[in-house]
């Protein structure tokens, strides 16, 4: 520890990237708000969970939810992790182009997502689903359901934006491999968030 | 990227509004954090007073305080509504909006980067979003005793169906909505400024500065700031979902069959219990946030007004980090009473017991760094010293409330309101105080009075006693908390009249702090001019200029080539060695 410290001047000190961890200040700190933002979606689920355990009975969300629509929405989401990842290494390699290309198929993806989850939702609604009561019997199954893919659907909002943001500054050049890097951490996270989401709400 | 991070902090400000008010220099934040928790602390102590006088004597009538509090005090007899809105908002204010911003924000702003020698905050402008967070959130709680219904009155833990039930009482209405507002801007706001805390000090270090020379101030806020991060989201899940309950029309905390008048409520589903563990899984953890930079100040306060250097610093290290991993799971130790299985409040209580140690650790490595000293008491040491005590009388009634047996009998008593004033109220408090005489005089370049000081520190510390001590007997006679009177219960007839002693205790206790405010101002502008290091200190901040401009360090940042505790060194010119000191001209300890 003191070892690494005396050997890197005041400069590399000053903007991080030694010990204890061999990271940026700007990395360290998208890592730690991931791990806050995923302690809200914790406590969301885990509050979903309780009032789930406490309900007597449960809907079956197999005759609610066309799964098959989900497993889609679930699909496009992954991919669009995938075209993230290509476009973080793109950047590395300093390739600025295929950067552009494949920001743009993220937030198509993105997009995609939340028009069928906007779909999903005026589905439920035209069904007579409310927060307060739906035609299925657990009022709370559909307070959940509202809550808890409104939450993720306003972070894949907001990170459609923020890819917007980047594309834009890419486009201009003037975004470092880093800043592609955050930002495909903040989607990637958002990305598993939802898989957590299908398992525990859609699928058990 | 790097060049222009550094470099926009060379630039100093000119205009008055970037430099005081909308200021990203950590220095100004700090001291803004500071004032802020000082001006709520007049509000909240405020409340206390009320609450005191009603409680030594509730029958009789203060016409005086009619005309102040016209709907809360009508015909100069309180309200029963503005008595339970007074404790939440006593609560809420003291625990959130002075300790948290005055001790973790304030001190935490305005040392970090000193004690570090960074030039600033990792994030300068996100530091100033979070500050300028915190005023709304200020706003906010402070209106609510003004609209309809008045503040919020469901206790600082806001359990439903109180908080969740408009209908409830006056204060679940607006004053509940505005009170979980002000709670989400101040979370967003502690955010904010904890990710900053932590990528600072991990990342900022200047040359030399290894984890294990950071002064443990520093540490417990890392600590601290870790928790209150791991802590604070779930209670913003619960906020949100309390919000939905409460506007929304869902019933995740309220169960069927809750009546209002004549009308069964539509809600169904739902548990008050799913609040109470989302709630205190922040809330236990949010008292370390609390009590470890207080810790920290006191273990940091010590070595200049002994000479020598602090007892186990390692260990102390260690026994931080096996706190802060205890108490994310021990919350449940605040719901014995609530219904839990016995298996499970096992568990808890003996997680608890095991949070003992490590603080029993920590306890002895201050009474140890005092064995063999020069003792100088001087009022920062005196407060340093009030700072231990407390922590061991608190302390020792937490393992009786941590243990499930005793503390179902003792659970909503006044033994849980003494025993938590000792630990958040008197250690905190006197850390906040030890801080202030000691780093007053490089934040404003002037020193404080010693005797007023004096004054301060023994007014506080008995008048404190006086009160909370006693409350610990009253708590063991079974007086309940948050009541509005006790003349109607005939087994408390014994001990109701020692509320009137409590009460006087209390408002010497809070008399005494106006000494502080009056030596605070008037040492802001009379106070003797202050050297460079007047307590002839080892740590980073006291290298720096007096106060220390804007980058904080000149031209080039210190380099560090020790820990910070390095007095009395055989051998070294002098008895204090600072940090920046090289090997060559003193041995290295640590």
């Amino acid at each position: 520890m003191n070892q690494a410290a005396k050997s890197a001047g005041i400069e590399s000190v000053w903007r991080g990237g030694i010990s204890p961890f061999a990271v940026s200040w700007r990395k360290l700190m998208m890592w730690l708000f991931i791990i806050t933002d995923g302690l809200l979606f914790a406590g969301l689920l885990a509050g979903y969970g309780f009032v789930r355990l406490a309900s007597p009975r449960w809907p079956n969300r197999a005759e609610i939810f066309h799964l098959d629509f989900i497993a889609l929405m679930t699909f496009i989401l992954i991919t669009s992790s995938a075209t993230m990842a290509t476009a973080v290494g793109a950047a590395r390699q300093g390739r600025p182009k295929t950067v552009v290309r494949f920001l743009l198929l993220t937030i198509l993806g993105g997009l995609s997502f939340l028009g069928c989850q906007a779909y999903e939702w005026s589905k439920l609604i035209g069904e007579g689903a409310r927060l307060s009561t739906n035609p299925w019997g657990v009022p709370l199954f559909s307070a959940a359901f509202f809550i808890i893919t409104g939450f993720h659907g306003s972070h894949v909002l907001t990170g459609v934006l923020i890819l917007s943001i980047v594309a834009v500054r890419a486009l201009r050049q003037r975004v470092s491999p880093e800043g592609v890097e955050l930002a495909g951490l903040y989607w990637h996270f958002v990305d598993l968030v939802w898989v957590f989401i299908f398992t525990l709400f859609y699928l058990i | 990227m790097v060049g222009e991070h550094s470099a926009r902090v060379h630039e100093e400000p000119v205009s008055f509004w970037r430099r005081y008010i909308f200021s990203t220099d950590h220095k100004v934040i700090g001291i803004q954090y500071y004032l802020t928790a000082m001006a709520m602390a007049l509000v909240g102590g405020t409340l206390a007073m009320l609450i005191r006088l009603q409680l030594g004597w509730p029958e009789a009538k203060w016409p005086l305080l009619a005309k102040i509090f016209p709907r809360g005090m009508s015909g100069g007899v309180m309200n029963p509504d503005f008595y339970l809105a007074l404790i939440t908002m006593h609560g809420t204010l003291m625990i959130f909006f002075v300790i948290s911003l005055g001790l973790v924000s304030g001190f935490g702003n305005y040392l970090l980067p000193l004690h570090i020698g960074a030039r600033d905050m990792a994030f300068p402008f996100l530091n100033m979003l979070s500050y300028w967070t915190v005023v709304p959130a200020c706003v906010i709680i402070l209106a609510s005793f003004f609209v309809e219904g008045g503040a919020a009155a469901s206790g600082w833990t806001a359990y439903p169906p109180l908080s969740a039930v408009e209908q409830a009482v006056p204060g679940s209405g607006l004053g509940q909505t505005l009170w979980l507002l002000g709670m989400a801007l101040f979370i967003a706001s502690f955010t904010m400024g904890g990710l900053n805390f932590v990528t600072t000090i991990l990342n900022e270090r200047t040359r030399g500065m290894s984890m294990m020379r950071l002064p443990l101030f520093i540490w417990t806020l890392l600590i601290a700031s870790i928790l209150g991060l791991l802590a604070f989201p779930p209670l913003t899940a619960a906020a949100i979902l309390l919000l939905f309950d409460r506007h929304g029309g869902t019933s995740f905390f309220l169960p069927s069959g809750l009546y209002f008048g004549e009308r069964v409520l539509p809600h169904s589903g739902g548990s008050p219990l799913l609040w109470q563990h989302l709630f205190w899984f922040l809330g236990h953890p949010e008292v370390y946030v609390l009590i470890l930079p207080a810790l920290g100040i006191a273990l940091d306060l010590l070595p200049p007004f002994t000479r020598k250097p602090i007892f186990g610093y390692r260990l102390t290290v260690y026994s931080l980090f096996a706190i802060g991993v205890l108490s994310m799971i021990v919350w449940g130790h605040h719901m014995f009473v609530s219904g839990m299985n016995p298996y499970v409040g096992e568990f808890f209580a003996i997680g608890t017991l095991a949070i003992t140690i490590p603080s029993a650790i920590i306890g002895f490595n201050l009474i140890a760094s005092l064995w063999g000293a020069r003792l100088q008491l001087r009022t920062p040491a005196l407060f340093a010293l009030g700072a231990i005590a407390f922590f061991g009388t608190g302390g020792l009634g937490g393992i009786f409330l941590g243990n499930a047996t005793s503390d179902i009998q003792l659970h909503d008593t006044y033994f849980v309101v003494g025993h938590f004033h000792f630990m958040i109220g008197g250690v905190t408090l006197l850390a906040l105080f030890g801080g202030t005489y000691y780093w007053f005089p490089k934040m404003f370049g002037r020193m404080m009075s010693e005797r007023l000081g004096k004054l301060h520190f023994w007014l506080t510390f008995l008048s404190f006693y006086a009160v909370f001590l006693t409350q610990h007997f009253l708590g063991l006679g079974g007086m309940p908390r948050r009541y509005y009177a006790f003349s109607k219960f005939e087994f408390l007839a014994p001990i109701r009249d020692m509320n009137a002693f409590i009460s006087i205790a209390a408002f010497v206790l809070g008399a005494a702090q106006l000494i502080f405010l009056v030596n605070f101002f008037w040492s802001l502008f009379r106070g003797a001019r202050a050297e460079q290091n007047p307590w002839r200190a080892t740590t980073l901040e006291w290298v720096a200029p007096t106060p220390p401009p804007h980058g904080n360090w000149g031209e080039t940042v210190p380099e560090v080539h020790r820990w910070p505790y390095d007095y009395s060194v055989p051998g070294a010119p002098e008895d204090f060695t600072p940090q920046t000191v090289p090997p060559t001209v003193v041995t290295v300890t640590q």
